[in-house]
């Protein structure tokens, strides 16, 4: 077996803390009842433990994505190993296939030959311009014609496979469970968790089918330079999923100190606060972004030798874009909970702790910050999908992530230009396009269930 | 009083059988009304009384048609005239709705659309349900105007809400009730949100109304003495049924039911002063189940084996009678146990806190450069002393500013001038550190205890949270005993520090507020309004509580209401505020059977009694408070007073001490009085 | 009202020196202009003599703030700063760095930005409220539950399909529009249909569904409830008594964005090729023309501050209740 090296580079680090942050927070949540009640009424949501099945793959996806590491190439003189310069992740390790499966250049879904005509040479001598067969689509196949009967085939194949895992899943999950499954199934209260297991069905159905379909064909084409677009598309779900979650992470600190404090002292330091965010609101958004990421862009480039490989600087402009994403987009929470705390501030039970003589930070800690953080999880929540939206957008103006980076935006972008041929190169607009929409759409029902459960302005109505 | 015409003989306008009405999931419906038969004849006002969630105002909804979402009348039938008006298609209703039967809401405050004029929002009504003018309605909409006593209704009219007083805006629901000429108003605590001496008008403008049109009213209130006045009949709800109904004379002279009884006793007046209060243990239950039994049961006293055995059955008839297993003899409540008091402190020399010349006023920016262009007086000049196991009541309508002085006097507002002296510290001087470590003398009890207290605290950090700011009680253990021990004063189990505040009713609420007072070993409490969000019967609790205390601990209060009986009750000192001033101070019996200031004679009378037999004359208040960033010059009550004169115009009464400890602030009062003493 | 209006365009000079200082920092100091200049030139094999021309050409070869050499006023005028910077104060947008009038183009190009940007906007709040209204009316209902799902499905979909579906479908496979392009003449329209059309079905799932959550939020206020005791229809109530209401909020959150369609839109003109301001900015950025994309900060915040009087100010024309102190 080969020894590798783990890499952690910028953006996997603050993955890091953003799980054990969230964990964190699970834990702590468990432990209090009253944090506990309203993640209950999200439970009892059949949309949302939905849309939570089909999060949770995605995440688990980017988080494979994340584990980085080089792997060994050999050993150098002293027997010491040496490591590829190329960095890995855990993903590309599982989708070995995919990756080494390239072609020369576009190829539709599930083709046997090349998008485009080439000049052949044949075998007795002889030249003929036709669609080559691909090096790797369809290759098991001695006979293209036979491709139709191979798929159905193999698609019944990967439909059972994936309808054995979720019954095996299932029986292992209800084992224990009182009345046996007829019960389970049966029982009223159960109905999010039965709708959650219809959608796991569905996603261990596709897995089925990725894993007897997409070895030996090209399940949603290959792109302009031959490489598998259902593997890019797998790779974007982490730069995705960094843009709708780092972003907020590296604002929050920010906006929720200042919010409470411009909320809590008003006067000058309130003043001052508004004045920061006026400001910064007042700059249309995508032009500060493409600002600074110009900016990045030179610096980047006049200081090329201060980045140890393409794949660190690449990460790096994703991280800086998330910061600058996040200075546009906090001072809306900002606003928020300044209005909140001026609203807090007058309850009685902040005036009964100033009749203590509690101190200003025990009272912003006590008992302005619990009760703003529902704000701050509906915020985040509800910002998501708005951030994985505007990565495309700004992919799409070249100011988005690097050109490098595997990212949804990306492949519209470089798709785009290909929609004048004719016939239509469109199966990476279609990947991107059902990737983003199963993800934002998730994220969407998800977060008007958490914010029906846990703002209770808009729970008494309805 | 004139008596309204009341045909006893005439058949029903109104008549209601066996009401049901459920609201939320069918699954396990929250059994609002369960049951519930009424009737109302022309000219008669029917008054249905009972504490909050009892279902009467879902009746009301319900005969109206109006439920929420998620509510539907199961059972019963509603006849106006013999006709049934849930069998009416909704197209048919609309014109019994506004038509011949109006409603007016408890929050006048909420209850206009504020975009819209109110002379609109009334003609809207008139082209409904009046075709005689709905071409020209505006006609018809000034003669309403007149006829519920709105003054130049002819301005009024292009108005909007927001530039109405309360009073006002329910005189114009009123007129919106009043547009389709209804047989029956239907009334849904219409004065609660109102002001005592507003109250007092528009429960006139009703009578005078009822008297005007021959209309029947259903009246919903929790106050026994709009009971009194109102009334013709009464029903008493209790947890979704009615428990009592009768002649308003017999069931004030001889109410029958233990829960009718028991809210009786549990009233605070006057003459219950030396001992504690009547209270009724436990809550009412909540209305998601079955009631195979009396569901007062209980919480009663006189409860025997055969109230565990059957519903209770309704004794008498439809109209006077009531629902219980016993017969009026059989039933025996016990009188509150009077509480080991000690006689009220003799009045110290020393006050424990003195304020003189207390200001608070807020300044009013205006123009490009925000300069300050005038002030609100919510405070301005207020004279108070405090002793120590004494009862100080500062008591006047909102916005007068008692709230407000309650936070100076503790230094959570900062005064603008004035000072506020506690045992021989200047309070408003200090700051920082030395007042800090002051603030566990003086504490405060606020009026919502559903914001009182931090919802994502447990119960125990909330009572500890006093002792670890002040740094007392010892280590945690110590602490935690500490709290416990608190807990127990106040009646509540030890198991309640491991709980959240919104597992406690409103009155444990209070409770655990006051506990959390208690921990830090005040001295003086300020008391705001403490049981205005309560009902009668946890108020007396609350009250028992603060006089057990009081007698034990020696603690001074402050208590700050608008509620007369509750000060009759608990006071030792009355001071009147009316618009940031205090117009008359004095002992509690003085100042309650002979009040010199005009103002404070007709807050006293606008207070309805519950007794029907002594009924009083208001002395009647035109128009509200004025604002306090503009005063009247002169006296600031002048512009109301019934007996202003001249001089009253020209320069603010001073100061007169009429008897020991009695002063007034007035020029009428000071002439009439035999021996006159300039204060200031 | 007038003191009102002064004070608050007196609040905005600090807020456009801070965006000010702000751009500056970023353009001038993060990275230097001899740093552009390479950029621009490439970075590699570049002479100074080059980029001293560059800089020469484009006047970023004055000190940034102080000047030691000039005279008198000079020592502060006579810099990048004052030249690049605070010139925008006075709407002096100066020359573009490849040597254009910017005050020019962007008068120019304006046109053609509202030529779009301001029938999406009325034909959006049209199509927005009848629907919301619509699934207000039927609350509670399938054709609600069903109108918010279609409404957060479209919420889900990135602005870019929106386009390159709309284009597709519309002007390829149906041949009803020119792809793209743009006219002055009688013939202007054809090229703004489908610009338009696309900006309003975009638009569709957020805004009905936030104005659904509007009129929902009005219906049950107690004010409904005494319309109802009145006898009103429930169409009456809500088309008289909630729509008012409900209208405020979404009136004024439509006049933000009024100064700023002049700014037009990024992704619509771009696509479609038209020749606005939403194209300038992006050519801009393309280009890595940095004065025009100061310029554009600059006249964004501006109309941006505008807006915000704007919207104060439409308040008390719509709520009887707000009075500007």
């Amino acid at each position: 077996m080969m020894g590798f090296q783990p890499v952690i580079l910028a953006t996997d680090a603050l993955i890091y803390l953003l799980v054990i942050l969230a964990l964190a927070f699970a834990w702590y949540t468990r432990r209090h009842a009253h944090l506990r009640a309203p993640w209950r009424r999200v439970a009892a949501s059949r949309t949302a433990m939905g849309a939570l099945v089909v999060i949770a793959v995605y995440v688990v996806i980017g988080l494979l994505d994340t584990l980085h590491f080089r792997p060994a190439s050999g050993e150098d003189a002293q027997g010491h190993a040496r490591y590829a310069s190329e960095v890995q992740s855990v993903l590309d390790l599982l989708a070995t296939p995919l990756v080494a499966h390239r072609e020369k250049t576009y190829s539709a879904p599930f083709a046997t030959h090349l998008y485009t005509r080439e000049t052949i040479e044949l075998p007795g001598g002889g030249q003929v311009r036709d669609f080559p067969r691909l090096k790797w689509g369809g290759a098991h196949l001695g006979d293209p014609a036979r491709r139709a009967g191979d798929i159905a085939w193999r698609s019944a194949a990967g439909v059972a496979l994936g309808a054995a895992a979720w019954l095996l899943w299932m029986a292992l999950a209800l084992r224990r469970h009182p009345g046996g499954w007829r019960a389970w199934w049966a029982d009223p209260g159960r109905a999010p968790m039965r709708t959650a297991a219809w959608v796991w069905l569905v996603v261990l159905i596709l897995a089925g089918l990725v894993l007897t379909l997409a070895g030996v064909y090209h399940i949603l084409g290959t792109d302009k330079v031959g490489e598998d677009v259902f593997y890019q598309s797998l790779k974007s779900i982490r730069t995705g999923l960094v843009i709708g979650t780092l972003t907020t992470l590296v604002m929050l600190p920010a906006a929720i100190l200042l919010g409470i404090m411009a909320g809590y002292f008003r006067g000058w330091v309130d003043d001052v606060i508004q004045y920061l965010y006026t400001t910064l609101s007042s700059v249309p958004g995508v032009l500060l972004i493409a600002a600074a990421v110009l900016m990045m862009q030179i610096y980047m480039n006049n200081h090329q030798d201060e980045f140890n490989s393409l794949t660190e600087r690449a990460d790096l402009r994703l991280l800086f874009l998330c910061v600058i994403l996040g200075v546009t987009s906090w001072t809306s929470l900002c606003r928020l909970l300044r209005g909140e705390t001026l609203k807090l501030r007058q309850l009685e039970y902040v005036q009964a702790a100033q009749a203590f003589g509690v101190g200003h930070f025990t009272t912003l800690m006590r008992h302005i910050l619990p009760n703003v953080m529902h704000i701050v999880l509906i915020v985040v929540v509800l910002d998501f999908s708005g951030l994985v939206l505007a990565e495309a957008v700004l992919s799409y103006i070249n100011i988005g992530v690097d050109p490098n980076t595997n990212s949804w935006g990306n492949m519209i972008n470089s798709a785009r230009l290909e929609l004048a041929r004719e016939p239509v190169v469109w199966w990476s607009l279609a990947a991107a396009f059902v990737f983003m929409f199963v993800l934002v759409l998730a994220a969407n029902l998800f977060a008007d269930v958490v914010r029906d459960a846990f703002d209770p302005r808009l729970r008494e109505r309805s | 009083m004139t008596q309204p015409q009341v045909q006893s003989d005439s058949a029903p306008v109104l008549e209601v059988r066996g009401l049901r009405t459920h609201l939320g999931p069918a699954r396990q419906p929250v059994r609002a009304v369960d049951g519930v038969d009424l009737s109302l004849r022309r000219g008669e006002t029917l008054v249905l009384v009972g504490e909050s969630g009892c279902g009467k105002s879902m009746i009301a909804l319900s005969l109206m048609r109006l439920l929420p979402p998620t509510g539907r009348v199961v059972d019963g039938e509603v006849l106006l005239d013999g006709r049934s008006l849930l069998d009416l298609p909704e197209v048919a209703m609309r014109r019994e709705r506004g038509g011949r039967i109006g409603m007016i809401f408890q929050e006048p405050m909420t209850s206009l659309n504020p975009v819209m004029t109110v002379g609109r929002q009334v003609a809207e009504a008139v082209q409904l349900h009046d075709p005689a003018h709905a071409g020209q309605p505006r006609a018809r909409v000034l003669e309403l105007f007149r006829q519920v006593g709105i003054p130049d209704p002819e301005r009024r009219l292009d108005e909007y809400p927001h530039q109405l007083s309360g009073g006002m805006k329910q005189r114009v629901m009123i007129a919106m009730a009043l547009a389709g000429r209804p047989d029956v108003l239907i009334a849904d605590e219409p004065t609660t949100a109102l002001d005592v001496t507003i109250q007092a008008q528009v429960l006139d403008l009703l009578r005078a109304l009822q008297r005007e049109t021959g209309m029947a009213i259903l009246l919903i209130t929790h106050d026994l003495g709009v009971v009194a006045e109102m009334a013709d009949r009464v029903g008493v709800m209790y947890a979704g049924q009615l428990v009592e109904s009768g002649e308003v004379g017999d069931f004030f002279r001889r109410p029958r039911h233990p829960y009718s009884r028991k809210l009786f006793a549990a009233l605070p007046d006057a003459g219950k002063r030396d001992r504690g209060l009547d209270v009724i243990p436990g809550m009412v239950p909540p209305l998601n189940q079955d009631f195979p039994l009396c569901r007062f049961r209980d919480r009663c006293e006189a409860a025997q084996a055969v109230c565990g055995e059957a519903p209770p059955p309704w004794r008498g008839g439809a109209a006077d009678g009531y629902r219980c297993h016993l017969a009026v003899d059989e039933i025996r409540l016990l009188h509150a146990a009077t509480p080991p008091l000690r006689p009220a402190a003799p009045a110290a020399d020393r006050p424990l806190m003195r304020a003189r010349g207390l200001q608070m006023h807020f300044p009013i920016r205006r123009g490009v450069l925000r300069r300050t262009v005038g002030h609100v007086r919510a405070v301005d000049g207020v004279d108070l002393a405090l002793y120590p196991g004494r009862t100080l009541a500062l008591v006047g309508e909102s916005g007068c500013g008692k709230t407000t002085v309650g936070k100076a006097l503790l230094q959570l507002l900062r005064p603008t001038g004035g000072t506020v002296e506690y045992d021989g510290h200047e309070l408003t001087r200090l700051r920082g550190e030395p007042l800090r470590r002051l603030r566990r003398a003086f504490q405060i009890i606020f009026q919502d205890p559903a914001s009182s207290m931090n919802p994502r605290m447990l119960v125990g950090d909330i009572v500890a949270e006093g002792m670890r700011a002040q740094g007392i009680g010892g280590d945690r253990a110590a602490q935690r005993a500490r709290v416990a021990g608190l807990l127990a004063q106040v009646g509540l189990p030890e198991s309640a520090m491991q709980r959240y505040p919104h597992e406690f009713s409103g009155g444990q609420r209070q409770r655990i507020a006051i506990a959390r007072a208690l921990a830090v070993e005040p001295r003086l409490i300020v008391c705001d309004e403490p049981t205005s969000a309560l009902d009668v019967s946890v108020q007396a609790q609350v009250l028992n509580l603060l006089k057990t205390l009081q007698a034990e601990l020696g603690l001074s209060y402050l208590f700050i209401t608008h509620n007369i009986a509750v000060v009759a009750y608990l006071a030792d000192e009355v001071a009147v505020m009316y618009l940031g001033r205090i117009v008359e101070q004095g002992p509690v019996g003085t100042l309650l059977n002979t009040p010199a200031h005009p103002y404070t004679e007709a807050l006293l009378r606008a207070v309805p009694v519950p007794d029907p037999a002594h009924q009083r004359e208001v002395l009647r208040l035109e128009g509200d408070m004025p604002s306090p960033a503009n005063p009247p010059l002169g006296c600031h009550f002048h512009e109301r007073c019934p007996r202003a004169e001249a001089r009253c115009r020209e320069a603010y009464p001073p100061q007169v001490e009429l008897a020991p400890g009695h002063r007034v602030a007035c020029w009428v009062a000071a002439q009439g009085s035999s021996m006159p003493r300039m204060v200031k | 009202m007038m003191a009102y209006i002064v004070r608050r365009l007196l609040y905005a000079i600090p807020i456009l020196i801070g965006v000010n200082l702000l751009t500056f920092v970023l353009f001038f100091v993060v990275n230097s202009p001899d740093d552009m200049a390479r950029m621009h030139l490439g970075v590699k094999r570049v002479t100074d003599a080059a980029i001293q021309q560059w800089k020469h050409e484009r006047g970023y070869d004055k000190p940034l703030v102080w000047n030691e050499q000039a005279e008198g006023a000079g020592h502060l005028t006579d810099t990048i700063f004052f030249d690049k910077s605070l010139r925008l104060f006075a709407f002096d947008f100066g020359q573009s760095d490849s040597g254009r009038n910017i005050g020019h183009d962007i008068s120019q190009r304006m046109w053609p930005s509202l030529a779009i940007a301001v029938p999406v906007m009325l034909v959006g709040l049209l199509v927005n409220i009848s629907f919301s209204l619509l699934l207000a009316f039927f609350r509670g209902t399938y054709l609600d539950f069903w109108g918010v799902v279609l409404c957060v499905a479209m919420m889900s979909i990135s602005g870019l399909f929106y386009i390159i579906g709309g284009q597709v479908l519309l002007g390829k496979l149906l041949n009803l529009f020119p792809i793209s392009g743009y006219d002055t003449g009688p013939h202007a329209w054809k090229f703004l249909v489908l610009p338009v059309v696309i900006g309003v079905v975009s638009a569709i799932g957020a805004g009905s569904r936030w104005y659904r959550t509007l009129f929902l939020e009005e219906i049950n206020k107690d004010f409904v409830r005494s319309a109802r005791a009145k006898g009103l229809s429930e169409q009456r109530v809500l088309f008289v008594h909630v729509l008012r209401n409900a209208l405020i909020p979404i009136l004024t959150g439509v006049v933000v964005i009024l100064p700023s369609l002049f700014m037009g839109s990024l992704l619509l003109e771009s696509f479609f090729g038209v020749p606005g301001l939403g194209s300038y900015t992006i050519d801009a950025i393309n280009r890595q023309d940095f004065a025009i994309v100061r310029a554009m900060v600059f006249l964004g915040a501006v109309l941006y501050i505008l807006g915000l009087l704007l919207t104060d100010i439409s308040y008390t024309i719509a709520d009887p209740r707000v009075r500007l102190e």
